[in-house]
């Protein structure tokens, strides 16, 4: 049974309606370890031993966080410079993350529209990620596609909890084992894998 | 042994002073008072023990309230003094001169004549520096008004002894001359105008003696870095002075404060302080001693009720005039009650200015017999009444229970509660406050309480290690606790009484150093919080910083001490209770020290932050294109 450590990072949560409803139900998940780094580390001040040590006992790795400037909040970033050292997790001689599984889940204000060629923000959540894609690349795990729910800004208390039971479906099921990483793959996004298994 | 040997009355000293004193303060009493109950019992007048050489050891024990005022003059910075002057002058210069006036005019008005009158009043004027003090001090009451008010008052009537002491001779009877008495010190057989000139020129000498020779004389000493020759110098020093003054004639007690007061801004004032306090405490012990077996019980027993009468009027009437005063500066009642009943005895400066009214003639033999009594007697309360005060009369007329306001204001519930609102306190509760966190606020300084309601905060009186009071305050309601009180032992008590009765607060504590942190850990508290530690850490990173190291990096590096710091707090404190060995304290912070620095040089957390250095990567990089050069190859010039 794979075991699932949700890295979550909201520096104003309590403000924050959609991600007090997503993470609501997450953490009672058997087999998850939830992490809410802002409450763990206030002063930034990570602490590298304690996440390395989390890091090996865990195979999905989530980093659940808002879309800030079209990337994670800055905590997120100063835990990937600490923690994944050269030497331990990438370099010729870093393979303590070796097969292990990368994925985000993101909330943005903006609609899925406006994240293409045509709309407002131009690329598409894919290419923002992809500085993340290849972080995990480089530490050789997989990056799973990730689940970004957009268009928070309107969203409406129905659509939020669809949102929601895919999230917790999408951890559990990754937990129990009846969503394999390998059926997710194949998608450039998470909804996608859901929409059509949702569709049969 | 013979009963005048020096061992066998050190033996009875000493004794009744193990025995007593322990007593005393374990029913609440106080060392001064245990003190003088031993004195009591061993005087001549009960167990007999010690019988006229009493008054012999009272001679040679006058010498701790020399060096008392010595180490009150050290402890007398001179802006200290500038900042109390309106208290020291205004509420000092009223007590005395207003008591003076006051019981002055009640002896003319008995029969004595107008100098003898005059005299008794300036004498029955001042109050006990060493038991005001020292009870004070026990009952940790220094830092509040009351304390700082007694403070200012006693200073003020230290002072003006001296120019008592000056005028004394002047208010000698003309018979003065024949008294044998005053003719033993050369200064006695001079003119009256004479020896006024003398006393002064006495006070000038130990001035600018102080300031030209003995400073000097101290930096050689010290050069030679022998520590017990600093201590001889301190006690030569100590000694010569009073040698010099009982020479002239003058207390020694005021020629020492004097050198004190001169010395206090040099840079020997820490070193004397510690080498003179050990003998201070012992000899101001038996000083106490000394008072309780000279009371003369034959003279109580012959005179009760005038005696008894005497030390009744005499209390009641300065206590009234202190308290009138503490009106008049506007001290909150109960600061205002401790303030009256602590300095309304007489102090030990009656015995020395008695007998010198006695070789001056202006008292006879029996009155001072009497009043020497009286005084005895009137030192002997303080204690008691000041216990009485404080278990009898504050509960009843405090501001705790004359306050209407409270009973409803103290209804709400608040998830904190902070006990103890002094600068470390109030700073907690302002950051609360701030970010509309309801605080529940108790003190147990009343002025402050009245001052922080005046700026519509609400502060409550009261003693947080009283159950009721907790329980009013909502602690059956509240999410946590924050203990801030600056005295430890405090602190520890309500620690334990919120573990016994609120098990289900969570408890922050402040501390002052790590002994108190041991402790608290060891009682099962968790949040500890050492006063000065995070300021201290923050003066590191900025010279940190000043030195040019970065300032993220200081930062950071302050963090990882702080951390590292706790983590060797809490496994100290483990390996201390394992070991169960009691360290003095001067020892165990030396061996902690030791182990903190030990810990730092050995332990690799403190290199955490190779994410951000790319050392290890260029190696590798490095590696991939050429072979490293070996350390014993010469390098190539580049």
């Amino acid at each position: 049974m794979p075991r699932i450590l949700i890295l979550f990072a909201h520096p104003r949560l309590e403000k924050s309606r959609i991600n007090i409803q997503l993470i609501k139900d997450i953490t009672t998940i058997p087999g998850v370890t939830f992490r809410d780094l802002y409450e763990e580390y206030p002063d930034f001040d990570v602490d590298i031993k304690a996440e390395q040590q989390l890091l090996l006992e865990h195979d999905v790795i989530v980093f659940h966080h808002p879309f800030y400037w079209y990337s994670a909040p800055p905590l997120i970033k100063q835990w990937i410079d600490l923690v994944l050292a050269h030497g331990w997790a990438y370099g010729s001689a870093g393979r303590m993350l070796e097969g292990k599984f990368w994925l985000q889940i993101i909330t943005s204000g903006g609609p899925e529209s406006s994240y293409q060629a045509t709309g407002g923000a131009r690329f598409t959540i894919r290419e923002y990620l992809i500085p993340f894609e290849q972080t995990a690349r480089l530490c050789k795990m997989t990056f799973l596609p990730p689940l970004a729910i957009q268009g928070t800004h309107r969203m409406t208390s129905e659509e939020l909890g669809i949102h929601s039971r895919r999230y917790q479906k999408l951890i559990s099921g990754l937990s129990d084992g009846s969503i394999r990483p390998e059926d997710l793959t194949p998608f450039s996004y998470t909804k996608d894998y859901f929409e059509s298994v949702e569709g049969k | 042994m013979h009963h005048d040997s020096f061992f066998y009355l050190a033996l009875v000293y000493l004794t009744a002073a193990v025995i007593a004193v322990p007593i005393a303060k374990r029913l609440g009493l106080g060392s001064v008072l245990g003190y003088l109950m031993a004195g009591m019992l061993i005087g001549p007048h009960l167990l007999g023990l010690i019988g006229e050489e009493g008054q012999d050891v009272m001679h040679f024990a006058e010498f701790g309230v020399v060096m008392m005022l010595f180490v009150i003059g050290l402890e007398l910075e001179p802006s200290l003094l500038w900042r109390m002057r309106s208290a020291i002058l205004g509420l000092g210069g009223l007590q005395v001169a207003g008591t003076a006036i006051i019981i002055g005019g009640l002896a003319f008005l008995a029969g004595l004549s107008w100098q003898a009158s005059a005299a008794l009043g300036m004498i029955l004027s001042l109050s006990s520096t060493a038991i005001v003090l020292q009870t004070l001090n026990e009952k940790g009451l220094m830092k509040t008004t009351s304390g700082q008010s007694s403070f200012a008052v006693l200073l003020f009537q230290d002072i003006a002894v001296i120019p008592m002491l000056a005028i004394f001779p002047l208010l000698a009877i003309q018979t003065a001359g024949t008294d044998s008495a005053s003719s033993q010190t050369w200064v006695g057989s001079l003119p009256a105008w004479l020896q006024t000139v003398v006393v002064l020129g006495a006070v000038g000498l130990i001035i600018i003696g102080g300031r030209f020779i003995i400073r000097p004389a101290f930096r050689f000493i010290a050069q030679t870095r022998l520590l017990e020759l600093f201590t001889a110098a301190a006690l030569l020093l100590v000694i010569a002075i009073a040698v010099l003054m009982t020479t002239v004639g003058l207390s020694p007690a005021l020629g020492t404060f004097l050198a004190g007061v001169v010395l206090a801004n040099s840079e020997y004032r820490h070193e004397l302080i510690s080498d003179i306090e050990p003998f201070k405490g012992l000899l101001l012990g038996l000083f106490f001693i000394s008072v309780g077996a000279s009371i003369n019980f034959t003279l109580i027993v012959e005179n009760p009720g005038t005696i008894l009468i005497l030390v009744l009027g005499l209390m009641v009437v300065k206590g009234l005039v202190l308290f009138v005063l503490g009106k008049v500066y506007k001290i909150g009642t109960d600061q205002n009650l401790i303030f009256s009943f602590s300095l309304s005895q007489v102090g030990e400066f009656a015995f020395v200015l008695f007998s010198f009214a006695l070789q001056n003639g202006i008292f006879d033999a029996e009155l001072t017999g009497k009043m020497v009594a009286v005084v005895a007697l009137s030192m002997a309360m303080t204690p008691l009444i000041m216990t009485f005060n404080e278990k009898v009369l504050l509960p009843r007329f405090g501001t705790e229970k004359t306050n209407d306001r409270e009973a409803d204001e103290i209804q709400e519930d608040n998830p904190v509660i902070i006990a103890g609102f002094d600068r470390f306190g109030n700073t907690v509760g302002r950051l609360l406050k701030a970010n509309g966190i309801g605080t529940t606020v108790l003190d147990n300084d009343s002025d402050r309480v009245d001052t922080l309601r005046k700026l519509g905060l609400k502060v409550y009186y009261g003693d947080a290690t009283r159950h009721e009071l907790l329980h009013a305050a909502g602690a059956g309601k509240a999410k946590l606790i924050i203990i801030a009180y600056e005295e430890s032992e405090k602190n520890e008590n309500l620690v334990h009484l919120v573990k016994k009765h609120f098990p289900h607060l969570q408890i922050l504590v402040r501390t002052s150093d790590r002994t108190e942190s041991y402790r608290l850990i060891e009682q099962g508290v968790d949040h500890v919080y050492r006063e000065t530690l995070d300021t201290a850490l923050r003066m590191g990173v900025d010279a940190m910083r000043m030195l040019g190291i970065r300032g993220f990096h200081a930062q950071r590096a302050a963090n990882m001490f702080r951390k590292h710091d706790e983590k060797v707090l809490k496994n100290l404190s483990a390996v201390r209770k394992d070991k169960k060995v009691y360290f003095s304290m001067a020892k165990s912070a030396i061996a902690e020290l030791e182990e903190l620095i030990q810990a730092d040089m050995t332990d690799t957390d403190l290199e955490r932050d190779a994410g951000w250095d790319s050392d290890s990567l260029r190696e590798e990089v490095l590696a991939r294109f050429q072979p490293l050069p070996k350390p014993d190859e010469p390098k190539a010039t580049s």
